[in-house]
């Protein structure tokens, strides 16, 4: 995991996991920049930079699908996990991971 | 030597599990007393669902009957409660003052169910679904003809329960609060399959409701209200929510208790006397509901208390659903996660779906529906955690299909497959039948044996296996066919095919399409979700619910996003037409929310560049004021209708063109279309509104309109062609709707009109639209839709709809120091 801190030891409460539509995404605005936070059609959630490796296009607003969201610029898909782009474009770069826990049906995400 | 006294608080499932385990190992070690709440012997509460279904009686479901306290030498309180442990003096006190002194204490006081604290939660009629008295509560309810049960939580509990009444004759409803039923066993499609099985036996579901309130009269229930205003009456009200480990007795002891009582790997509480199996158990910080882990447990517990060494090492779990005719298996990680990747099997013929999650070449996890009779061999592969690499071609197809094969390369596994093994099971053709049809009758295609011999005409899912005995019958005279563009990756099926079923087996969700169609994936693609999202609203206008996740994001949000993730706006401006007031409105909102920039589009109207995407409501609510409505100008829909002056002041003009822009885009605003549509109408043959390079083109001339049809100016740039002469603005309209109406009903997604034109022929829309019935018809479809089309979707979201879209998720990072 590229994560942007190792030892995340304040942990933020960002809202309930279902106020994140399934395959959808909500931001969570920060000093350093959004973050986008994910839920898969299987109810998983993911937290990533709101930024496209290639362009820097706003990954809240892409296509969530199976484990992965389609940036909407130019249609990158990036793997929710990982934020590496999937596909044509594997390899090309990294969106970074934010660390985020799910404790009650609370999204927590690591300070950072 | 006298016997260890060995005292059980609990005497359903786990208290007397444990304390056969127990006999089993050392049957004269304790001298046994069991204290249990209900005044019964001890019976199966997992089988108390077939009971209210009809399908057992109480007999059938008892485990320990009378006799078997008596031929065990085991004390037993039944209906006596257990007030108090003295966990020093290690004495246990009961209802009536009774004493009873232990060595050894095993706590199983198991769980209660969950009751939501709403108003009205104590009315009668208002029951759980945990013990015989609440099956026969819901049974006497059900006896008053045309009775009807409600049920809240849409969990295995609930679900069965639901089940039950309805097999009772009563009209069942399950209402459950999040968007998929069974959602911590299931997945959308699954969940989806089970929403639909239910309503075929009797049970209608309530998705992603929330009560509010529960109705009565007389101390009666008589409904239930939700937040959203609706009211579902009933005469009964099952709460199936969920169960809290029955802690009080432990806790009052002293001893340690989270969520449950705590445990060790032996089963010991905190106090090493006493100890606890079961739903009041908690684990490694985990609690059980389930039939499963408690065995374990017990075994575990029993093996302790004869004196062995044994560990609890925490259980993984896997759950079926027991109601008749639909079989459902979940286990592990169902819904895929970190690492993970999905096989995905769908059968629409026999309504199955079957998805097998594997990590690292293991299964991790597997949800099946329709068919589980393989459920206990991937549940067994994912515990062994054996390496499936070698088998995963056929993994999904189960274990009599995968042993059969293993270790053989694909061809040799073909080739040794017998002449009378299965290989399609929707049509029952062997193997045999389709070599000898191959030989016998010169078949070298797929389609040629599907005709010859229904090997694969039906799902499809063995269609891999059929090309594989052509290919080892024919050698290299088997010929790879090449048939219609599939729509994404996901399918194999075409953009034809995809619409024509949707109309023909009226599929009216994305789920449903994805099954019938036997989709490969569970949730689809960014190709093919937008394309059924549009198929869907195309076919059922009304009916079916736009799926904004479904949709690129200009569409999701009604404006264009740009590079930057600012967006863009432009409002509609009918034929190209404005006014003072409008651009003194449009020009207040650039000032008040300082949109950087502000363009005259191609299309005869205003752009506002550069605006924040939380502004969009605030900015939308202000044009709206002016009388302004969305331009569209970001949808596979009806963007503008460009127009010339015409005969209102151009001396060359033959007609109203800007009066007949106006009609047309008054009436066709909003609709969605394949791909976008843009209009044009010039008022003379000189074409100053450049119609002939419109999707749509009108040309007016001294007799009337000329219709082209099929021009494009982008990518590509094509003239239109000729399709039709009118005489009357009336007639202009009809026409131009039924061609829109042909196109949005046979182009495939993202395919502009004039592609459609190409692929169609322009001799077979003219005859459509020559032939006054068939042009009427299609007029007709396309009015009706569009009584639905014809709103603002800026002043909907002004108004609240998709609020969270525009607003972030929490400002509480916003100001944390880097």
């Amino acid at each position: 995991m590229n994560a942007l801190v190792k030892d995340p030891t304040v942990w933020i409460d960002v809202g309930a996991v279902t106020d994140v539509p399934r395959r959808g995404a909500r931001r969570v605005p920060t000093p350093a920049g959004d973050i986008a936070i994910f839920r898969t059609g299987d109810g998983q959630v993911y937290a990533l930079k709101d930024k496209c490796p290639h362009k820097g296009g706003p990954l809240s607003q892409g296509i969530v699908h199976g484990r992965s969201v389609a940036c909407p610029l130019h249609n990158w898909s990036i793997d929710l996990a990982t934020g590496e782009p999937v596909g044509a474009d594997a390899g090309k770069g990294c969106t970074p991971v934010i660390p985020l826990r799910v404790e009650d049906g609370r999204l927590l995400l690591a300070q950072v | 030597m006298t016997k260890e006294r060995l005292v059980v608080v609990g005497n359903g499932m786990a208290g007397c599990r444990a304390v056969s385990d127990l006999l089993k190992r050392d049957p004269d070690r304790y001298d046994i007393t069991i204290f249990g709440a209900e005044p019964r012997v001890n019976y199966d509460r997992i089988m108390l669902s077939p009971v209210l279904a009809g399908e057992k009686t109480f007999d059938q479901i008892v485990i320990n009957d009378e006799a078997w306290y008596r031929d065990n030498g085991i004390t037993l309180h039944a209906g006596r409660k257990v007030e108090a442990i003295d966990a020093e003096a290690k004495i246990l006190r009961a209802e009536g003052g009774l004493e009873v002194g232990y060595d050894k204490l095993i706590l199983a006081t198991g769980s209660d169910p969950v009751r939501l604290p709403l108003p009205g939660a104590d009315l009668k009629g208002v029951v759980t679904f945990r013990d015989l008295d609440d099956v026969e509560a819901m049974m006497a309810a059900a006896a008053k003809p045309g009775a009807r049960a409600v049920v809240i939580g849409g969990g295995l509990l609930g679900i069965e329960a639901a089940y039950g009444l309805a097999r009772r004759g009563m009209a069942a409803t399950v209402v459950h609060l999040m968007d998929v039923l069974m959602e911590r066993q299931l997945d959308a499609s699954a969940g989806f399959l089970l929403t639909q099985a239910m309503s075929e036996r009797g049970v209608e579901t309530v998705l992603g409701a929330q009560s509010e309130e529960i109705l009565g009269e007389n101390g009666q229930v008589t409904g239930l209200k939700l937040k959203d205003g609706r009211i579902l009456p009933c005469d009964i009200l099952v709460m199936a929510v969920g169960i809290r480990p029955n802690t009080a007795l432990a806790k009052a002891a002293g001893l340690e208790v989270n969520r449950g009582v705590v445990v060790g790997d032996d089963l010991r509480t905190s106090d090493p006397s006493i100890y606890a199996v079961g739903e009041c158990v908690e684990h490694r910080g985990q609690c059980y509901g389930l039939v499963a882990p408690i065995w374990e447990m017990c075994r575990t517990a029993a093996a302790s208390l004869a004196g062995g060494e044994a560990a609890y090492e925490g259980s993984v779990l896997s759950t079926r659903l027991k109601v008749s005719g639909v079989d459902v298996f979940s286990a592990g990680k169902f819904a895929g996660g970190d690492g993970c990747e999905d096989i995905v099997f769908r059968d629409a013929g026999r309504g199955v779906y079957k998805r097998i999650v594997l990590e690292d070449g293991k299964v991790a996890g597997a949800v099946l529906f329709g068919d589980a009779a393989d459920g206990g061999w991937y549940f067994d592969l994912m515990r062994q955690g054996a390496e499936v690499g070698d088998i995963r071609e056929t993994l999904v197809f189960g274990q009599a299909m995968t042993e059969g094969l293993r270790g053989l390369d694909p061809s040799a596994a073909v080739a040794a497959m017998a002449d009378d093994a299965e290989v399609c099971g929707c049509n029952g053709v062997c193997k045999g039948t389709i070599t000898q049809a191959i030989t016998d009758q010169g078949l070298n295609t797929l389609d040629l044996v599907k005709a010859h011999t229904k090997a694969s005409a039906s799902c499809g899912s063995c269609t891999p296996l059929v090309e594989k005995i052509l290919k080892a019958t024919l050698g290299d005279a088997f010929q790879v066919q090449t048939g219609p563009k599939p729509v994404c990756g996901c399918t194999s099926k075409g953009h034809d095919e995809v619409r024509k079923r949707i109309v023909a087996e009226g599929l009216k969700s994305m789920p449903a399409v994805m099954q019938a169609l036997e989709w490969a994936t569970p949730d689809g693609c960014p190709s093919c979700r937008p394309a059924l999202n549009y198929y869907l609203l195309c076919a059922w206008p009304g009916e079916y619910r736009d799926d904004g996740q479904s949709r690129y994001i200009n569409e999701r949000v009604h404006a264009n996003i740009q590079k930057d993730g600012t967006y863009s706006v432009v409002p509609r401006m009918w034929g190209g037409m404005t006014s003072a007031s409008e651009l003194r409105a449009i020009a207040d909102v650039v000032e008040k929310f300082d949109i950087p920039s502000v363009k005259v589009t191609g299309g005869q109207r205003i752009d506002l560049l550069g605006v924040k995407k939380d502004d969009l409501p605030a900015v939308w609510a202000d044009l709206n004021r002016a009388g302004m409505v969305s331009g569209h100008a970001y949808a596979k829909g009806l963007r503008t209708v460009k127009t010339c002056v015409g005969s209102d002041w151009c001396r060359f003009g033959t007609q109203d063109s800007t009066g007949l822009g106006i009609k047309l885009e008054k009436f066709m605003w909003g609709s969605w279309t394949p791909a976008k549509l843009k209009l044009a109408v010039s008022g003379c043959p000189r074409n100053c509104a450049e119609a002939t390079c419109k999707d749509i083109g009108v040309i007016c001339v001294d007799s009337g309109y000329e219709i082209h049809i099929g021009g494009a100016a982008g990518l590509h740039i094509q003239g239109t062609q000729l399709l039709t002469k009118v005489a009357s603005e009336q007639e202009a309209l009809w026409a131009i709707c039924a061609i829109t109406q042909m196109y949005r009903e046979q182009g495939w997604y993202l395919e502009r009109l004039y592609k459609w034109m190409a692929r169609v022929g322009l001799e077979t829309i003219k005859a459509e639209i020559e032939d006054p019935e068939r042009r009427r018809a299609l007029y007709d479809r396309f009015a009706f839709s569009q009584r639905f089309s014809r709103i603002d979707p800026w002043a909907e979201r002004v108004a609240g709809r998709d609020s969270a879209e525009f607003n972030p998720l929490s400002r509480r990072m916003e100001f944390v120091p880097a």
